[in-house]
């Protein structure tokens, strides 16, 4: 009673001077150092939404020249000569090697990834999570091009003895026989890539493992669980959503990667059955690569395939937002 | 299959700081046995030390013995997942698990300890289930999440996941802290109810509940903060509730501290 | 008793509380265990890559542990064990490379990291030919990182400004969302975009501003989100407190909000410039590449670290000293990222409120 009657007495008493406060405050609106100021930040806003408008406008503007000009269908030809006459390219390669080399890096890196978060946050001594957290943390932000320096220089030449196991064991399946050609394929870019989209689903996958609360881990001890059965009862389902988004933040960095694939990847712009051969491209790579040699034709078709990449990793990018959006109505809901 | 507890001597650590020291007492079958004592004085800790839950927090480490019937929940070759299936617990803060239904929160259990046919798992879901007073309000619901409950029937959920695997013991946490006082009667009556069934321990902050649930009360204290909690005395409820043979217990039942 | 009411539990429960335990080296012998079949099994089949013998020491952990944890422990501890060393495995396969790729570039790296490497340009050093430096290529990335920063920093911070103390209606919900489609922009497409307006379309000439351009472009979101989670957590009772002394709105923001949240923005934009540090893609699409000094980044092809790494990499015709070059440069940029990170990590420690006792 004694507290109720406080409440309700108390407010009027500071909310009086604050309400002419606020009053006055709005009339400051007026004044033109609130008028500059906001005029300032609202243009910041405004200036970032026209940057990326100009880039959508810019990339289409240029890629409807592009493939106004091209003589093949820019979706399916296997082909990618946009300065002979006629002009013919087309982005089948370079799709299906952005696809196949991202599969392959997500199909090794989400599983990786998922288990060092888990032993951050569950299975190595408190000290010791942290350290490793913190180096992970660091991790991600090497350079791609160190990356690609490393994977050319180092793994390249550690992979062949992997290859021709693959090819001993598994190359009757068609997808893993090996000609023997240096291993520089789209297999060993999916493992590359792999590498280095660990740190980032490693650390968002982290930090929702972090946030699964207490309760619900005691919760399943009590009945009895081991802690494996703790981590599918109570840590797997309230990260599954987590899990998903941050593997989708991997995948558009995947999708995205330029330097490290290109210096990687021995191109052939053609698609080979075998993950193993020569064979395939990706976007970001194809662009690196070709750019350099290429006449205002050739780069306006390499722009055309960056439109296309641009999309591909809005959608894929679109998608983890909106699950992570989900993922707060429900955990505020359950809150 | 309710079974006695008996304690001897036993001390639990928080890394090198003492948080309870040589505590022994019984605890009899089928009956509701509360603790009691101001913030700080270890009754929750040792209240985990009974389902070796105490050693799950970094650091937790526990000296002494802890018999259930004849077997030192300490033993050598005990298997703590063994201990935690046959003594339940639940919890301050009901905790269902937010990504299961009403169903598949009372059969978790169940479902660790083995496979059963979906018929089994009904029957012992109902069961459980109107064991703790729940069945009537949610069994046209059984397939909505349990956090679509109120905190009063998540808490009886939460009691229903905890008799479901049929445990000896049952170990309560506070367990009406976060409920209102309907909730709480609910509860209350509910914990009658289980001790023909279970052996049950309960930590409490309310006095009146423990006078109105409690067959036995046990009261702790500490010195002084830091220093580890001791158990001060434990009697019938009714003792201690009017006439306690330690002068600290008489001034913490009648609010002079804590 | 309960026995009548529950008869299925009670025929699966456990007998005792007894449980057949493995002792607490078991994990650790299997692991020696494993590694010392997998050597042999390798050796015996005459395989020389160390990662096939590792795979099969993983392999034979992994099912070691289940097999002998079934046998003495039963089925739901062998899983558990499974589990636990699943995760060991998935831990040291990740560390693993990590480890390695930065041992190689400081093993490598030092060979001709020197005082004369640093402050010399490759000038008319033959791509083949030792020598050379790195002077250039530290210069334009410096002049580059900074261009960028410099543009991208008071847009970014503005933009979080109007995001948190002023945005309220549809416009506000339009940046938010364009900064996080920012965010996923592969740095190849923001080189393209300036490749389109600026050098074809308005036929500008390679310069480093261009590549300044793209970078803002990289960098702008990354320090639009810091400062907008800085300026949240800044209280709203400061600015209350401010305002009711009459202050005006803007007055407020600089002299009350911005210096309380100062330390977090810092450590956000020294995040942003190291992310952009080591971006190539767009740098060599914009800014092109020469060998010589220029140290003005408005005219002419500048060179930049991470562009210097791939030149050494893509015309050293081979093995030698161009490698060297190549491992000494990531070196370098390796080192400038991870102090700027653990400076703004530091920092952020050091700035962050005291919470708790």
């Amino acid at each position: 009673m004694d507290i109720s009657t406080q409440n309700t007495a108390a407010p009027p008493v500071t909310d009086q001077p604050s309400d002419a406060q606020q009053k006055r405050a709005a009339r400051g609106a007026t004044r033109p150092g609130d008028r500059i100021f906001l005029g300032l930040s609202r243009g910041s806003g405004i200036f970032l939404l026209v940057i990326m408008a100009a880039i959508a406008v810019f990339l289409t503007y240029r890629a409807a020249i592009a493939i106004g000009k091209d003589e093949a269908n820019f979706f399916t030809t296997f082909e990618w000569n946009p300065t002979g006459t006629p002009p013919e390219f087309g982005i089948a390669v370079l799709a299906f090697g952005t696809v196949v080399s991202s599969i392959i890096a997500m199909a090794i890196a989400v599983p990786v990834s998922v288990g060092i978060a888990l032993f951050i946050t569950h299975y190595a001594p408190r000290r010791i999570g942290g350290v490793i957290a913190y180096v992970v943390d660091l991790l991600a932000a090497v350079p791609s091009i160190v990356y690609g320096l490393w994977g050319v220089l180092f793994l390249v030449p550690q992979l062949d003895g992997l290859y021709g196991w693959l090819d001993d064991y598994l190359g009757w399946t068609g997808v893993f026989s090996w000609q023997g050609g240096a291993p520089r394929s789209l297999f060993t870019v999916g493992i590359l890539l792999a590498i280095m989209i660990l740190p980032i689903i490693t650390n968002v996958s982290r930090e929702v493992f972090r946030q699964v609360p207490q309760m619900h881990e005691e919760a399943a001890l009590a009945l009895g669980a081991t802690r494996w059965e703790v981590i599918r009862m109570a840590v797997l389902p309230f990260g599954r959503s987590g899990i998903i988004s941050a593997s989708m933040l991997g995948l558009g960095r995947a999708l995205g990667e330029t330097m490290a694939v290109a210096m990687v990847l021995s191109p052939l712009f053609d698609i080979q059955a075998s993950l193993l051969d020569y064979g395939g491209g990706t976007f970001a790579q194809n662009i690196a690569s070709k750019f350099n040699e290429a006449t205002e034709m050739g780069r306006d078709a390499l722009i055309a395939s960056g439109l296309v990449l641009f999309v591909i990793t809005l959608l894929v990018n679109g998608a983890a937002r909106m699950i992570i959006a989900r993922r707060k109505e429900y955990s505020g809901a359950n809150a | 299959m309710a079974k006695r507890i008996d304690v001897s001597g036993l001390t639990a650590y928080y890394g090198s700081h003492k948080a309870i020291e040589d505590i022994s007492m019984t605890v009899e079958p089928r009956s509701v046995t509360a603790f009691i004592g101001p913030s700080g004085c270890g009754k929750s800790t040792f209240l985990r030390t009974l389902n070796r839950m105490h050693e799950v927090t970094p650091g937790g480490r526990v000296e002494g013995k802890v018999l259930l019937d004849d077997e030192d929940l300490y033993g050598a070759s005990i298997d703590p997942v063994a201990v935690r299936r046959t003594v339940g617990m639940v919890f301050q803060r009901p905790n269902p698990f937010p990504t299961m239904s009403i169903f598949d929160n009372v059969a978790a259990g169940l479902r660790l300890n083995g496979s059963y046919k979906k018929s089994e798992l009904n029957d012992v879901v109902e069961k459980s289930l109107k064991g703790a007073n729940l069945w009537n309000e949610v069994k046209d619901r059984l397939n909505k999440p349990g956090s679509g409950l109120s905190g009063g029937q998540q808490q009886r959920l939460c009691i229903a996941r905890a008799i479901a695997v049929e445990p000896d013991v049952l170990l309560m946490d506070e367990p009406c802290s976060a409920l209102d006082p309907i909730s709480t009667l609910a509860i209350e009556d509910l914990i009658g109810e289980l001790k023909e069934r279970f052996t049950i321990v309960i930590v409490t902050h309310n006095m009146q509940q423990a006078a109105r649930v409690s067959d036995r009360t046990a009261f702790f204290n500490l010195a002084a903060v830091g220093q580890p909690g001791k158990l001060i005395e434990i009697d019938d409820t009714e003792r201690i509730f009017s006439n306690p043979s330690v002068q600290a217990t008489e001034d913490y039942i009648s609010g002079r501290f804590g | 008793m309960s026995n009548a009411t529950l008869p299925d539990t009670q025929g699966k429960r456990p007998s005792s509380l007894r449980g057949a335990t493995l002792p607490k080296w078991f994990p650790w012998a299997v692991a020696a265990g494993s590694i010392v079949l997998g050597l042999g099994i390798s050796a015996a089949a005459g395989l020389e890559s160390d990662i096939q013998w590792g795979l099969i020491a993983a392999v034979l952990f992994v099912l070691g542990s289940y097999g002998i944890a079934a046998k003495v422990e039963g089925r739901r501890q062998a899983k558990d064990r499974v589990a636990t060393s699943l995760v060991w495995v998935a831990f040291i396969l990740a560390v693993l490379p990590l480890a390695s790729l930065i041992w190689e570039t400081v093993k490598r790296g030092v060979k001709v990291l020197d005082g004369y490497f640093l402050t010399h340009s490759m000038g008319i050093v033959g791509d083949t030919e030792p020598g050379g430096g790195i002077y250039h290529a530290i210069l334009g990335t410096l002049e580059q990182v900074g261009l960028a920063t410099l543009i991208a920093v008071p847009i970014g911070v503005l933009t979080a400004i109007y995001l948190v103390e002023y945005g309220r209606g549809r416009l506000a919900k339009a940046v938010t969302f364009f900064v996080d489609v920012m965010t996923g922009i592969p740095s190849i497409v923001a080189g393209l975009f300036v490749l389109s307006l600026w050098i074809i379309t308005l036929g500008m000439g390679y310069s480093g501003f261009a590549g300044s351009m793209a970078l803002t472009i990289l960098m702008l979101p990354v320090v639009v989100r810091s400062t907008e989670e800085m300026l949240k957590l800044v209280p709203n009772e400061l600015r209350e407190a401010s305002l009711a002394l009459g202050v005006p709105k803007w007055r407020t923001i600089l002299k009350v909000v911005l210096p309380t949240s100062i330390g977090g923005i810092t450590t956000g934009v020294m995040l942003a410039v190291a992310r952009i540090a080591g971006e190539t893609a767009p740098v060599l699409l914009l800014v092109w590449v020469t060998p010589l000094i220029n140290a003005n980044p408005f005219s002419d092809p500048q060179a930049s670290l991470p562009v210097y790494i791939y030149l050494q990499y893509a015309n050293s015709g081979g093995e030698g000293a161009a490698y060297d070059r190549a491992w000494a440069a990531a070196l370098v940029l390796i080192l400038f990222i991870m102090i700027l990170n653990m400076a703004a990590r530091g920092l952020a420690r050091w700035k962050a409120p005291k919470t708790g006792r």
